[in-house]
């Protein structure tokens, strides 16, 4: 399977880990992920006004970048994909939308949102298939016990992100029993860690992230796992006694042995 | 039309909210995760903006402290998406001239080695215009 691939700007550089062990994680699945050749930021907040266009352009032009090479966008960063997956939504439902940036674009062929996005752990479960994940796992994660963090953009607003229950999602708790851990179930999976809070009212995220870590750790959990830089961020400095905060790719890719290779 | 009503039917058309959809059960708030840190809370932003009372909501810092989780657009049983309606009472604010609430100026000092680039431009795209 060949998919284009959307890093971002977080993965090129704070959490180029994040990008990293995804790459080598695909590679032992067989999935091929093709980077875009060109790409832009997508704002990293969805532009939610009715006319906000130009905010919208970097991701139309990914979108129709992946249209044109024939391959579903795979998508790794929270943000970008709740971006992109949302103003794929827009070129497909909104007529004032779809006008105005085909006529600002002017591309050869009118982009209409046909492009499918896929987060890596939607291409995990749909496409590798967690079954099949865990038959090739050869260093199980036995015994730690990992609360799912999904946070706000992976799921919400689900009539659009479609990724899972918005209120009871099982994805990430699925990877994890497929990695060969336990989930830990813990109320506040999905709530808000502050966001872009962190930088103009640290203190504001910090009482997010001492909610959601207490309770994390307090069902028993040793680590947290998350698919957003930002969430990582939050957690790991604006919680009180933080516990380890991995990104799932990473632990993906030490259960499939290869956290280690060289990249 | 008064200016209110000008800047009403503007946030209205920006955001794609109808306030009038609102049966006032207080999901909205019950479920913010800022609940706690704001003056005025998601439902009273609905409220508020269908009364016209815009003005108090345009000098609140509640217009800074949506974090745009969308748990009030996920749990309205009325799908009013009371962010939205947020979102665009903050942007007939930051539309106008020099009422950036964040300014690329005051940056610098608040980065530090750890902090991603997504929350730079996340903040920067939130606050500013």
């Amino acid at each position: 399977m060949t998919y284009s691939y959307y890093p971002g700007c977080t993965l090129k550089n704070k959490a180029r880990e994040l990008d990293d062990y995804a790459r080598r994680a695909a590679a032992k699945l067989g999935v091929t992920m093709e980077e875009l050749p060109e790409w832009q930021c997508c704002g990293g907040v969805y532009p939610i006004a009715k006319d906000e266009i130009a905010t919208k352009l970097s991701s139309v032009r990914a979108l129709m970048a992946a249209r044109d090479a024939g391959q579903d966008l795979l998508t790794l960063c929270s943000a970008c994909h709740h971006v992109l997956k949302r103003v794929n939504h827009d070129l497909q439902t909104d007529e004032a939308v779809q006008t105005k940036v085909n006529n600002y674009l002017a591309p050869e062929q009118p982009y209409t949102g046909e492009t499918k996005v896929i987060h890596y752990l939607e291409m995990l479960r749909d496409v590798v298939g967690f079954e099949n994940l865990k038959k090739q796992v050869v260093n199980p994660l036995k015994g730690m016990k990992i609360a799912p963090y999904y946070g706000c953009l992976l799921l919400r607003p689900s009539a659009v992100l479609a990724m899972d229950d918005p209120e009871n999602p099982a994805i990430m708790e699925d990877f994890i029993k497929a990695i060969g851990a336990t989930p830990v179930a813990y109320p506040y999976r999905n709530e808000c860690c502050g966001g872009y809070v962190a930088m103009e009212a640290p203190e504001y995220a910090c009482k997010r992230c001492n909610a959601i870590n207490a309770s994390a750790a307090s069902f028993g959990a040793e680590a947290i796992i998350t698919a957003c830089p930002l969430c990582m961020y939050n957690l790991r400095q604006n919680a009180a006694d933080p516990l380890p905060v991995y990104y799932f790719t990473q632990l993906l890719a030490r259960a499939l042995g290869v956290e280690e290779d060289e990249a | 039309m008064s200016d209110t009503k000008r800047l009403k039917e503007q946030i209205l058309a920006i955001s794609g909210v109808n306030p009038r959809k609102c049966m006032k059960c207080g999901k909205c708030s019950g479920a913010c995760p800022a609940y706690d840190e704001m003056e005025y809370h998601p439902h009273q932003f609905v409220a508020m903006v269908e009364d016209g009372r815009i003005d108090q909501l345009l000098a609140s810092d509640s217009l800074w402290m949506c974090l745009s989780c969308f748990a009030c657009v996920e749990r309205c049983p009325r799908q009013v998406e009371p962010a939205h309606l947020i979102e665009g009472v903050r942007l007939a604010l930051i539309r106008q001239q020099n009422q950036n609430h964040l300014h690329a100026e005051d940056i610098p000092p608040k980065l530090n080695d750890a902090l991603p680039q997504q929350a730079i431009v996340s903040a920067y795209r939130k606050y500013s215009k």
